[in-house]
């Protein structure tokens, strides 16, 4: 067990790499490097220009050097020191802005994650043992649509309802008086208090998808021969169906963990722009929009990591579980 | 038993029944030599049709199509027509009858707009006018334009009876579906991006079926070295999450591209991406196929590799990949939305249903005017009926499953 | 003990309710079980022979279902502070999903299947699936049913049992897989075995050697085999009767030795001619086969349903007439025209000519 996840954290290495190297091209392909814009911005505000300062940036970021020799600065000073650089819109180091959003993204990509399943999972077996049936039906069609709404629709939609119809504005994860205040348990209830109008809208597409995968695995796995091994020992149907089909398609279940987490994130960013949470997605959208493009490569290269490591424990999750993986590398 | 052929008249001397010559003699009964003699296609046909809902997405996808071809004559008014006094304006009901001098007749019309001032907001808002009528007519004659930029012609399916050709303005106000925040006709505007969004979707995955087929092909059918990279791509590319990637490449496109330029970029970036579901199909197909008695023989024969792929394995699997192709154009449609929807996508002029929905971004504007929502709609109706039908063409793709 | 009825099949009809039709898989099939005999269903693939097998469990896949005819199963209960108390319970009328089906299945009458490898479970252990059929019939605790889990491995010939015990399918090889699912099926010392095709996907050394050990165990455990094969080989090696099956009917039946040396249906005939034979080639003789191919299951032949394929067919009655069994001797039945009284059964189809 030790050695698989060994391994999976060796051929995870590559694909950091590829990362890094994507996010950097993000963050050079815009025309112009970072220096005339921020001498631009400067100018434009009308600061004066500090030469000497100027020059210590361009000798921070090899501006002007060779592509690799940028990038090694870049990718260095990110694993060695943590510095991800400048932000000149916000004038910020990029690292104070970047950790805290991250945190919330993720928390909402978690609980979305943990939603969806918990929906998901008895529905796809309700579908699949009363294969044909109205609850069949039902759950069909709703996947059907759920796959077929944009999330920023769903968001859209629901802030239109609550607007019009409640007087209510479903926006953001704090009510006024957290916004700024330390946190505390008031603040983290107050938090919890909206977070499920985004994991809700971000769980839909999810849940769709996770209930078509579960009710197909199932019924894949309903009529295998050691399903009617198990009844012909004289089991009953309900602890034969818990102990073996189901248990068996719970795995690639698990495995489709690997692409729902960056489908998740994905609709994260996307719903927190329309739904404006302090999250990664407003602030990346913003970045990109004003060419900041440290602040913008970083959110992007972060954002892959943790997906990448999700899905390994995902994967991890799932030799756990079952025995032809764990046994068999 | 004897194979020897005889004429038409011989009999089955089991059943009395005159046979066919080449029917082998057990005479099969009826249904079952259809079964046994219909061609792969004809099979998958049958099971096609029975696939209600797979029928009725093949329908409404075929509409949405003639919808995108004949966009000029179905839209009232060009897409970009703006008039300034009609913002916001909300949709007009189409009467079809009108109570007139005779009784009811049949004489299609649309009601007027009445302008109230909302005494809090200071806002104008549009009520519609039961007393005015605007006389509107089928097949009518309105804006010239040039059908797929060949036929002069100026009929559109509905319009006012009374127009003006200015292309830019909309002096008669039509909007079945309302007016967005220039006065332009959300219903025109509509039309011309389902063009649009239609056709990113189908260049997007034409592209991706190039590249999927492509590496995916070199993948299963080489294996080795090579397979790995491509598996190590694919994966990469998957592991990371999309809308991120894609917004960070959207806008590195220059701002100085021309709109054609910049659909073209938006639809590499998307297809880069997608190509990724295509190849895993092509790639476990060939890996299965490789094996095969039949491909091992058609090498054997001395095909050449080209022919060997071209020939013998592509059209095995070919039914399946219309059905994978037919499934990934909704994640396309979808990410353009998005995209254009972020403003990171198509830019104005061009009309998409993501372009249209970032009409809508802001609660203000949906609040006012929650009509702007309806490209929504049909980004929805599209991708279901893409769904049901790529449902139904994957079913069928293996007509002798169960 | 030997020569009781164990178990008796009347009239049994299985039919399966598709969107294409009903298929009749099993077809109003009857015949009989001693205690401690060996009985062999062949056929070829298709004839209802599996489906047969399934019916006695009420384990036949949706939508299947048993729709008529009797399966009535002597049992010997060992109750409470009484002698043995034997009982006849009809399993057909039994709801598949209840009590009283679950307490036969794997109890007393247990099944083993074609294929170890996806007919055990590829995410438990080996020993997980045997403690939880002992568990589930028998009052002992899990270190009990344990070491009994063990003694079984030990007995059907596996080699270090205990570790065994952990090990899951596939790290198992065919044979030990089947050796372990007939562990399993001893679990609760059932009065009847049901093997269904047990060693069509074994090699031809391993086949023999699970032969064996079954034989060696009908003997130890004094449990009967009912055996589904298509093999006529393992017929003439196993068999003590045999019960020749033909699209859902039983063509023939009779002891093994009266069925190969004197079979009388000509689909046994034809079954028989169709064993490979050392030497045959030499003399230039080339292998028979039957003609065609087994009808569209929606859509079954009339009169005789071999009749499409048969030599002997005789037009105008074996297309019209299904024929009744008729008894050939002691034990011994066969379902053709060929043999009783041809002439009262044509009077007898102009009657139902008449009556339609």
């Amino acid at each position: 067990m030790l050695q698989f996840i060994l391994r999976r954290v060796f051929y995870m290495i590559p694909t950091l790499f590829v990362i890094s190297l994507v996010s950097f091209a993000i963050i050079q392909l815009p025309p112009g490097d970072y220096l005339t814009s921020l001498v631009a911005s400067m100018a434009a505000t009308g600061e004066t220009v500090d030469r000497a300062a100027l020059a210590a940036l361009e000798q921070r970021y090899g501006l002007g050097q060779p592509v690799y020799v940028q990038y090694w600065k870049w990718i260095s000073g990110i694993l060695l020191h943590g510095d991800f650089g400048q932000s000149f819109e916000w004038n910020q180091p990029v690292s104070t802005l970047l950790w805290g959003r991250l945190a919330l993204t993720f928390m909402i990509s978690l609980f979305t994650l943990f939603f969806t399943w918990i929906v998901a999972f008895p529905i796809g077996i309700f579908s699949a043992v009363r294969q044909y049936s109205w609850g069949d039906y039902v759950a069909t069609i709703i996947g059907y649509v759920g796959l077929a709404i944009p999330n920023f629709l769903i968001a859209l939609i629901l802030m239109y309802v609550a607007f019009k119809f409640f007087n209510q504005s479903v926006g953001g994860l704090f009510s006024p008086e957290y916004q700024d205040a330390a946190w505390d348990w008031a603040k983290l209830w107050d938090l919890f208090k909206h977070l499920w109008i985004p994991v809700v809208i971000i769980g839909t597409a999810g849940t769709a998808g996770l209930i078509r995968i579960m009710r197909a695995n199932l019924l894949d796995e309903l009529h295998k021969p050691y399903v009617v091994t198990a009844r012909a020992k004289g089991l009953s149907e309900e602890r034969l169906l818990l102990k073996y089909p189901v248990r068996v398609a719970l795995n690639p279940f698990v495995s489709t963990v690997g692409w729902t987490l960056p489908a998740l994130v994905s609709g994260e960013a996307i719903v927190s722009i329309v739904l404006s949470l302090p999250t990664t997605g407003p602030l990346l959208l913003r970045a990109l929009m004003s060419q900041d493009m440290y602040l913008a490569g970083s959110f992007i290269m972060l954002l892959s990591t943790l997906t990448v490591i999700g899905t390994l424990l995902s994967d991890v999750l799932l030799a756990w579980l079952d025995p032809r993986i764990r046994l068999t590398q | 038993m004897t194979t020897e052929v005889q004429p038409v008249s011989r009999e089955n001397k089991q059943t009395g029944r005159p046979i066919e010559p080449v029917q082998p003699e057990h005479a099969l009964q009826d249904s079952e030599s259809r079964v046994y003699v219909a061609s792969q296609y004809t099979l998958m046909w049958r099971k096609f049709r029975k696939h209600r809902l797979a029928m009725f997405g093949g329908i409404v996808t075929i509409a949405i199509y003639l919808v995108v071809i004949f966009a000029e004559f179905l839209a009232p008014f060009p897409s970009s027509a703006f008039s300034s006094q009609y913002t916001y304006a909300p949709p007009q009901p189409l009467h079809l009858f009108d109570e007139t001098p005779d009784g009811m007749r049949f004489a299609p019309y649309v009601n007027g707009y009445k302008v109230e001032i909302d005494p809090v907001a200071l806002r104008r808002t549009f009520v519609v006018d039961p007393e005015e009528k605007i006389p509107v007519s089928f097949f009518t004659r309105g804006t010239p334009y040039k059908m797929w930029w060949l036929f002069k012609s100026d009929i559109h399916l509905v319009g006012p009876i009374e127009y003006d050709a200015d292309p830019d303005r909309i002096k008669i106000p039509v909007y079945l579906l309302g007016a967005d925040r220039l006065g332009r006709d959300v219903l025109s505007r509509m039309i011309y991006g389902t063009r649009i969004s239609m056709t990113i979707g189908l260049v997007g995955v034409a592209l991706s079926f190039l590249l999927g087929i492509t590496l995916g092909g070199i993948s299963g059918y080489y294996g080795g070295g090579l397979d790995n990279i491509i598996q190590r791509a694919i994966e990469f590319l998957r592991s990371i999450p999309t809308i991120p990637l894609w917004m960070g490449l959207a806008a590195a496109l220059p701002s100085s591209w021309s709109p054609l330029q910049v659909f073209f970029g938006i639809t590499i970036i998307l297809s880069l991406i997608g190509w990724t579901g295509l190849a895993r199909v092509v790639r476990g197909r060939f890996l299965a196929l490789r094996t095969e008695d039949f491909v091992m023989s058609a090498r054997l024969d001395g095909n050449s590799e080209f022919r060997t792929i071209m020939v013998h394995m592509v059209p095995s699997f070919f039914s399946h990949i219309i059905a994978s192709l037919t499934l990934s154009i909704p994640g396309m449609i979808l990410a353009e939305t998005s995209l254009s929807f972020l403003g990171l996508g198509l830019r104005s002029p061009v009309v998409s249903w993501g372009v249209l929905l970032q009409e809508a971004q802001n609660i203000r504007s949906v609040a006012t005017a929650p009509w702007l929502l309806v490209p929504g709609l049909a980004v929805v109706v599209a991708v279901l009926a893409l769904n049901f039908l790529g449902d139904g063409l994957r079913d069928a793709a293996d007509p002798y499953g169960r | 003990m030997a020569g009781e009825t164990l178990l008796e099949l009347k009239n049994l009809k299985t039919q399966f309710f598709t969107d294409d039709g009903v298929v009749r898989a099993v077809d109003g099939v009857s015949f009989e079980m001693k205690r401690g005999e060996t009985l062999c269903v062949v056929g070829e693939s298709g004839c209802g022979k599996s489906v047969t097998a399934r019916s006695i469990l009420q384990i036949v896949d949706y939508p299947g279902r048993v729709v008529e005819g009797q399966i009535l199963f002597h049992r010997q209960r060992q109750e409470e502070g009484k002698s043995e108390v034997n009982e006849i319970i009809d399993l057909a009328a039994l709801d598949p999903r209840s009590r009283a089906i679950r307490d036969v299945r794997g109890k007393d009458i247990s099944m083993i299947f074609q294929e170890p490898m996806t007919s055990l479970s590829p995410i438990h252990t080996i020993g997980d699936q045997i403690i939880e059929a002992i568990r589930l019939h028998l009052p002992v605790s899990k270190e009990e049913a344990e070491a009994r889990a063990v003694e079984l491995l030990r007995r059907v010939g596996i080699p270090r049992p205990g570790d065994r015990l952990n090990a899951y399918t596939f790290q198992l090889s065919g044979g030990m897989r089947q050796r372990a699912m007939i562990a399993m099926s001893l679990s609760c010392n059932p009065s009847l075995l049901i093997a269904d095709e047990p060693t069509t996907a074994l090699d031809v050394t391993t086949q023999a050697q699970i032969l064996d050990l079954m034989r060696e165990l009908k003997d130890e455990f004094g449990m009967s085999i009912m055996l589904i094969t298509h093999d006529l080989g393992v017929v003439a090696e196993m068999a003590d009767d045999v019960v020749v099956m033909y699209l859902g009917t039983v063509a023939e039946k009779g002891d093994v030795d009266s069925i190969f040396h004197d079979p009388k249906h000509p689909y046994t005939q034809a079954l028989l001619r169709s064993i490979p034979k050392l030497g045959l080639r030499a003399q230039g003789i080339r292998l028979d086969s039957i003609r065609g191919m087994v009808p569209d299951p929606y859509n079954r032949p009339g009169g005789c349903p071999y009749h499409t394929r048969c030599d002997d067919f005789m037009p105008g009655l074996c297309d019209k007439i299904t024929p009744p069994p008729i008894e050939m001797g002691e034990e011994r039945l066969v379902r053709c025209l060929l043999y009783g009284d041809q002439k009262a059964m044509a009077d007898q189809t102009q009657q139902t000519v008449k009556v339609r």
